[in-house]
Protein backbone atom coordinates (compact mmCIF):
# COMPACT_ATOMS: atom_id res chain seq x y z
CA UNK A 1 0.00 0.00 0.00
CA UNK A 2 1.29 3.39 -0.84
CA UNK A 3 0.21 6.94 -1.26
CA UNK A 4 -3.09 8.02 0.25
CA UNK A 5 -4.07 4.60 1.62
CA UNK A 6 -0.95 4.23 3.75
CA UNK A 7 -2.21 7.01 5.97
CA UNK A 8 -5.24 4.94 6.97
CA UNK A 9 -3.49 1.95 8.57
CA UNK A 10 -0.63 1.77 11.08
CA UNK A 11 2.80 0.73 9.87
CA UNK A 12 2.91 -3.01 9.10
CA UNK A 13 6.13 -4.70 10.14
CA UNK A 14 5.12 -8.36 9.59
CA UNK A 15 4.80 -11.10 12.24
CA UNK A 16 2.80 -10.73 15.43
CA UNK A 17 3.51 -7.62 17.35
CA UNK A 18 1.57 -6.85 20.50
CA UNK A 19 -0.42 -3.64 20.02
CA UNK A 20 1.12 -0.74 21.84
CA UNK A 21 1.87 2.92 21.46
CA UNK A 22 3.10 2.31 17.91
CA UNK A 23 -0.44 1.25 16.87
CA UNK A 24 -1.41 4.91 17.11
CA UNK A 25 1.26 6.18 14.72
CA UNK A 26 -0.43 7.15 11.52
CA UNK A 27 1.77 8.69 8.85
CA UNK A 28 0.44 11.85 7.20
CA UNK A 29 -1.42 11.40 3.91
CA UNK A 30 0.94 13.64 2.00
CA UNK A 31 4.56 13.99 3.09
CA UNK A 32 4.48 17.69 2.30
CA UNK A 33 1.57 18.36 4.73
CA UNK A 34 2.72 16.81 8.04
CA UNK A 35 -0.31 17.93 10.10
CA UNK A 36 -2.89 16.30 7.82
CA UNK A 37 -3.18 12.75 9.16
CA UNK A 38 -6.09 10.43 9.92
CA UNK A 39 -6.93 12.17 13.19
CA UNK A 40 -7.16 15.53 11.46
CA UNK A 41 -9.28 14.05 8.66
CA UNK A 42 -11.73 12.59 11.21
CA UNK A 43 -11.99 15.82 13.14
CA UNK A 44 -12.67 17.77 9.94
CA UNK A 45 -15.29 15.23 8.85
CA UNK A 46 -16.97 15.42 12.25
CA UNK A 47 -17.30 19.19 11.87
CA UNK A 48 -18.50 19.32 8.26
CA UNK A 49 -21.18 16.69 8.92
CA UNK A 50 -23.10 19.78 10.09
CA UNK A 51 -25.65 17.65 11.92
CA UNK A 52 -27.22 20.55 13.79
CA UNK A 53 -27.57 22.72 10.67
CA UNK A 54 -29.32 19.99 8.69
CA UNK A 55 -31.45 19.03 11.67
CA UNK A 56 -32.61 22.58 12.35
CA UNK A 57 -33.31 23.59 8.76
CA UNK A 58 -36.70 21.96 8.43
CA UNK A 59 -38.34 22.50 11.80
CA UNK A 60 -41.95 21.44 11.96
CA UNK A 61 -44.67 20.98 14.54
CA UNK A 62 -44.72 17.28 13.80
CA UNK A 63 -41.03 16.39 13.92
CA UNK A 64 -39.36 14.11 11.44
CA UNK A 65 -37.01 11.39 12.68
CA UNK A 66 -33.96 13.61 12.29
CA UNK A 67 -35.55 16.45 14.15
CA UNK A 68 -36.65 14.09 16.90
CA UNK A 69 -33.10 12.81 17.41
CA UNK A 70 -31.70 16.32 17.34
CA UNK A 71 -34.24 17.66 19.80
CA UNK A 72 -33.69 14.76 22.16
CA UNK A 73 -29.93 15.38 22.13
CA UNK A 74 -30.47 19.12 22.52
CA UNK A 75 -32.82 18.75 25.46
CA UNK A 76 -30.51 16.22 27.06
CA UNK A 77 -27.60 18.66 27.02
CA UNK A 78 -29.82 21.61 27.89
CA UNK A 79 -31.72 20.11 30.82
CA UNK A 80 -29.51 17.38 32.25
CA UNK A 81 -26.14 19.04 31.83
CA UNK A 82 -26.46 22.80 31.46
CA UNK A 83 -29.47 23.60 33.64
CA UNK A 84 -28.69 21.17 36.43
CA UNK A 85 -25.02 22.13 36.64
CA UNK A 86 -24.84 25.85 35.92
CA UNK A 87 -28.20 27.01 37.23
CA UNK A 88 -30.23 29.99 36.16
CA UNK A 89 -27.62 31.64 33.93
CA UNK A 90 -27.05 28.58 31.76
CA UNK A 91 -28.24 29.95 28.40
CA UNK A 92 -24.99 31.80 27.70
CA UNK A 93 -22.98 28.59 27.87
CA UNK A 94 -25.43 26.33 26.07
CA UNK A 95 -23.88 26.70 22.56
CA UNK A 96 -20.45 25.85 23.93
CA UNK A 97 -21.71 22.80 25.80
CA UNK A 98 -23.68 21.49 22.85
CA UNK A 99 -20.77 21.97 20.47
CA UNK A 100 -18.40 20.26 22.91
CA UNK A 101 -20.76 17.37 23.54
CA UNK A 102 -21.47 16.64 19.89
CA UNK A 103 -17.84 17.08 18.82
CA UNK A 104 -16.49 14.78 21.51
CA UNK A 105 -19.29 12.25 21.05
CA UNK A 106 -18.91 11.96 17.29
CA UNK A 107 -15.14 11.78 17.48
CA UNK A 108 -15.32 9.14 20.21
CA UNK A 109 -17.81 7.09 18.21
CA UNK A 110 -15.39 7.07 15.29
CA UNK A 111 -13.69 4.38 17.36
CA UNK A 112 -16.47 1.90 16.54
CA UNK A 113 -17.56 3.28 13.16
CA UNK A 114 -16.47 0.63 10.64
CA UNK A 115 -14.86 2.99 8.14
CA UNK A 116 -12.62 4.74 10.65
CA UNK A 117 -12.15 2.46 13.71
CA UNK A 118 -10.02 5.01 15.49
CA UNK A 119 -11.27 7.40 18.17
CA UNK A 120 -9.80 10.82 17.44
CA UNK A 121 -9.09 11.64 21.13
CA UNK A 122 -6.82 8.59 21.37
CA UNK A 123 -4.11 10.94 20.15
CA UNK A 124 -3.30 13.07 23.16
CA UNK A 125 -3.08 16.33 21.22
CA UNK A 126 -6.84 16.50 20.66
CA UNK A 127 -7.92 16.31 24.31
CA UNK A 128 -5.12 18.76 25.16
CA UNK A 129 -6.59 21.24 22.70
CA UNK A 130 -10.11 20.81 24.04
CA UNK A 131 -8.97 21.07 27.65
CA UNK A 132 -6.95 24.24 26.96
CA UNK A 133 -10.04 25.77 25.38
CA UNK A 134 -12.19 24.84 28.37
CA UNK A 135 -9.50 26.13 30.76
CA UNK A 136 -9.36 29.50 29.03
CA UNK A 137 -13.16 29.77 29.00
CA UNK A 138 -13.85 28.93 32.63
CA UNK A 139 -11.04 31.12 33.91
CA UNK A 140 -12.14 33.83 31.50
CA UNK A 141 -15.74 33.94 32.65
CA UNK A 142 -14.59 33.90 36.28
CA UNK A 143 -12.21 36.81 35.73
CA UNK A 144 -14.81 38.70 33.71
CA UNK A 145 -17.28 38.37 36.56
CA UNK A 146 -15.13 39.00 39.65
CA UNK A 147 -11.97 40.65 38.32
CA UNK A 148 -8.58 38.95 38.48
CA UNK A 149 -7.99 39.13 42.23
CA UNK A 150 -11.58 38.52 43.15
CA UNK A 151 -11.59 35.40 41.00
CA UNK A 152 -8.30 34.13 42.43
CA UNK A 153 -9.67 34.66 45.93
CA UNK A 154 -12.89 32.88 45.05
CA UNK A 155 -11.23 29.85 43.55
CA UNK A 156 -8.43 29.37 46.03
CA UNK A 157 -10.26 30.21 49.27
CA UNK A 158 -13.59 28.54 50.00
CA UNK A 159 -15.85 30.56 52.24
CA UNK A 160 -15.77 29.86 55.95
CA UNK A 161 -12.25 28.46 56.29
CA UNK A 162 -10.64 29.52 59.60
CA UNK A 163 -7.53 31.72 59.32
CA UNK A 164 -5.02 29.17 60.66
CA UNK A 165 -5.97 26.79 57.83
CA UNK A 166 -5.27 29.33 55.08
CA UNK A 167 -1.62 28.35 54.43
CA UNK A 168 -2.77 24.79 53.84
CA UNK A 169 -6.00 25.41 51.95
CA UNK A 170 -4.94 28.20 49.57
CA UNK A 171 -2.12 26.36 47.73
CA UNK A 172 -4.15 23.16 47.71
CA UNK A 173 -7.24 24.75 46.19
CA UNK A 174 -5.19 26.79 43.73
CA UNK A 175 -3.31 23.75 42.42
CA UNK A 176 -6.46 21.66 42.30
CA UNK A 177 -8.63 24.26 40.55
CA UNK A 178 -6.20 25.94 38.18
CA UNK A 179 -3.51 23.37 37.39
CA UNK A 180 -4.85 19.86 37.93
CA UNK A 181 -8.31 20.40 36.38
CA UNK A 182 -7.24 20.82 32.73
CA UNK A 183 -4.72 17.98 33.06
CA UNK A 184 -7.21 15.47 34.42
CA UNK A 185 -9.89 16.66 31.99
CA UNK A 186 -7.70 15.96 28.98
CA UNK A 187 -6.00 12.83 30.33
CA UNK A 188 -9.33 11.25 31.30
CA UNK A 189 -10.68 11.55 27.77
CA UNK A 190 -7.39 10.58 26.15
CA UNK A 191 -6.62 7.60 28.32
CA UNK A 192 -10.14 6.19 28.12
CA UNK A 193 -10.06 6.28 24.34
CA UNK A 194 -6.46 5.04 24.24
CA UNK A 195 -7.05 2.13 26.59
CA UNK A 196 -10.33 1.23 24.91
CA UNK A 197 -8.83 1.17 21.46
CA UNK A 198 -5.89 -0.83 22.75
CA UNK A 199 -8.28 -3.37 24.28
CA UNK A 200 -10.05 -3.76 20.95
CA UNK A 201 -6.70 -4.16 19.19
CA UNK A 202 -5.55 -6.85 21.60
CA UNK A 203 -8.65 -8.94 21.01
CA UNK A 204 -8.94 -8.41 17.26
CA UNK A 205 -5.26 -8.63 16.32
CA UNK A 206 -4.55 -11.43 18.77
CA UNK A 207 -7.61 -13.36 17.62
CA UNK A 208 -6.72 -12.90 13.98
CA UNK A 209 -3.15 -14.08 14.57
CA UNK A 210 -4.23 -17.10 16.58
CA UNK A 211 -6.84 -18.07 14.01
CA UNK A 212 -4.89 -17.59 10.78
CA UNK A 213 -1.20 -17.84 11.63
CA UNK A 214 -0.95 -20.62 14.23
CA UNK A 215 -0.99 -24.38 13.81
CA UNK A 216 -2.66 -26.04 16.78
CA UNK A 217 -6.44 -26.47 17.00
CA UNK A 218 -6.52 -25.11 20.54
CA UNK A 219 -4.99 -21.83 19.37
CA UNK A 220 -7.42 -21.54 16.48
CA UNK A 221 -10.37 -22.10 18.82
CA UNK A 222 -9.03 -19.46 21.18
CA UNK A 223 -8.73 -17.11 18.22
CA UNK A 224 -12.37 -17.61 17.23
CA UNK A 225 -13.49 -17.04 20.82
CA UNK A 226 -11.39 -13.88 21.01
CA UNK A 227 -12.86 -12.54 17.78
CA UNK A 228 -16.42 -13.21 18.95
CA UNK A 229 -15.69 -11.66 22.32
CA UNK A 230 -14.29 -8.56 20.61
CA UNK A 231 -17.89 -7.73 19.63
CA UNK A 232 -18.73 -7.49 23.34
CA UNK A 233 -15.71 -5.24 23.75
CA UNK A 234 -17.08 -3.02 20.98
CA UNK A 235 -20.36 -2.80 22.90
CA UNK A 236 -18.46 -1.79 26.03
CA UNK A 237 -16.59 0.78 23.98
CA UNK A 238 -19.82 2.39 22.72
CA UNK A 239 -20.90 2.76 26.34
CA UNK A 240 -17.54 4.17 27.47
CA UNK A 241 -17.35 6.59 24.55
CA UNK A 242 -20.81 8.00 25.16
CA UNK A 243 -20.10 8.20 28.88
CA UNK A 244 -16.84 10.06 28.34
CA UNK A 245 -18.49 12.61 26.04
CA UNK A 246 -21.12 13.13 28.75
CA UNK A 247 -18.50 13.40 31.50
CA UNK A 248 -16.40 15.86 29.52
CA UNK A 249 -19.39 18.16 29.03
CA UNK A 250 -20.61 17.77 32.61
CA UNK A 251 -17.20 18.65 34.01
CA UNK A 252 -16.95 21.67 31.71
CA UNK A 253 -20.31 22.87 32.99
CA UNK A 254 -19.23 22.13 36.55
CA UNK A 255 -16.02 24.16 36.16
CA UNK A 256 -17.90 27.10 34.63
CA UNK A 257 -20.46 26.90 37.42
CA UNK A 258 -17.83 26.86 40.17
CA UNK A 259 -15.93 29.72 38.53
CA UNK A 260 -19.00 31.94 38.44
CA UNK A 261 -20.60 30.86 41.71
CA UNK A 262 -21.45 33.58 44.19
CA UNK A 263 -20.30 33.23 47.77
CA UNK A 264 -22.99 32.04 50.09
CA UNK B 1 21.47 -19.79 37.48
CA UNK B 2 18.14 -18.21 38.24
CA UNK B 3 15.36 -20.76 38.66
CA UNK B 4 12.75 -18.60 36.97
CA UNK B 5 13.16 -15.70 34.65
CA UNK B 6 10.35 -13.37 33.74
CA UNK B 7 10.76 -10.74 31.09
CA UNK B 8 8.42 -7.87 30.43
CA UNK B 9 7.51 -4.46 31.61
CA UNK B 10 7.47 -3.65 35.31
CA UNK B 11 5.20 -0.73 34.46
CA UNK B 12 2.31 -3.12 33.87
CA UNK B 13 2.81 -4.66 37.33
CA UNK B 14 2.73 -1.13 38.70
CA UNK B 15 -0.48 -0.48 36.83
CA UNK B 16 -2.01 -3.60 38.34
CA UNK B 17 -1.15 -2.31 41.81
CA UNK B 18 -2.37 1.15 40.91
CA UNK B 19 -5.73 -0.16 39.74
CA UNK B 20 -6.57 -1.57 43.20
CA UNK B 21 -7.47 1.78 44.72
CA UNK B 22 -9.74 3.05 41.92
CA UNK B 23 -11.36 -0.40 41.80
CA UNK B 24 -12.31 -0.18 45.45
CA UNK B 25 -13.42 3.42 44.96
CA UNK B 26 -15.71 2.69 42.03
CA UNK B 27 -17.15 -0.25 43.94
CA UNK B 28 -17.93 1.96 46.94
CA UNK B 29 -19.62 4.57 44.74
CA UNK B 30 -22.00 2.15 43.10
CA UNK B 31 -22.58 0.25 46.32
CA UNK B 32 -23.82 3.50 47.81
CA UNK B 33 -26.01 4.19 44.77
CA UNK B 34 -27.59 0.74 45.01
CA UNK B 35 -28.22 1.20 48.72
CA UNK B 36 -29.64 4.65 48.19
CA UNK B 37 -31.92 3.42 45.41
CA UNK B 38 -33.15 0.60 47.59
CA UNK B 39 -33.98 2.97 50.43
CA UNK B 40 -35.49 5.75 48.32
CA UNK B 41 -36.22 4.68 44.72
CA UNK B 42 -37.54 8.09 43.59
CA UNK B 43 -34.16 9.74 44.30
CA UNK B 44 -32.41 7.51 41.77
CA UNK B 45 -32.06 10.16 39.04
CA UNK B 46 -30.40 12.70 41.27
CA UNK B 47 -28.06 10.07 42.68
CA UNK B 48 -27.03 8.72 39.30
CA UNK B 49 -25.95 12.17 38.06
CA UNK B 50 -23.60 12.61 40.99
CA UNK B 51 -22.51 9.00 40.82
CA UNK B 52 -21.35 9.28 37.21
CA UNK B 53 -19.22 12.32 38.03
CA UNK B 54 -17.75 10.55 41.03
CA UNK B 55 -17.18 7.48 38.91
CA UNK B 56 -15.32 9.48 36.27
CA UNK B 57 -13.15 11.25 38.82
CA UNK B 58 -12.25 7.98 40.56
CA UNK B 59 -11.70 6.09 37.36
CA UNK B 60 -9.35 8.80 36.11
CA UNK B 61 -6.74 7.45 38.55
CA UNK B 62 -6.76 4.02 36.96
CA UNK B 63 -6.80 5.55 33.50
CA UNK B 64 -3.85 7.83 34.25
CA UNK B 65 -2.14 4.73 35.61
CA UNK B 66 -2.42 2.89 32.28
CA UNK B 67 -1.14 5.93 30.41
CA UNK B 68 1.85 6.19 32.74
CA UNK B 69 2.48 2.45 32.44
CA UNK B 70 3.01 3.04 28.74
CA UNK B 71 5.05 6.19 29.27
CA UNK B 72 7.49 4.60 31.74
CA UNK B 73 7.18 1.00 30.53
Amino acid sequence: MSGFLSGLVPLDTGGFEAPGVQSFDFPPFFASVPWFDKYMLQAIVSVIMAFWLIMARKNAMVPSKGQFIGETAYFFVRNTIARDMIGHDFRRYLPLLIALFSFVLINNLFGVFPLTLLPTPSHVGWPYGLAIMVWVIYNGVGIAKFGLFGYLKNTSLPAGVPVFMWPLIIPLEFVSNIIVRPITLSLRLFANMFAGHLLVLVFVLGGEYLLLHSESVVNKTAGVVALIFSMAIFGLEIFVQSLQAFIFTVLTAQYISSATAEEH
Amino acid sequence: MTPLEITGSLGIVGYGLGAIGPGIGVGLIFASVIQGTARQPEARGAMMGTAWIGFAVTEALAIIGIALAFVFG
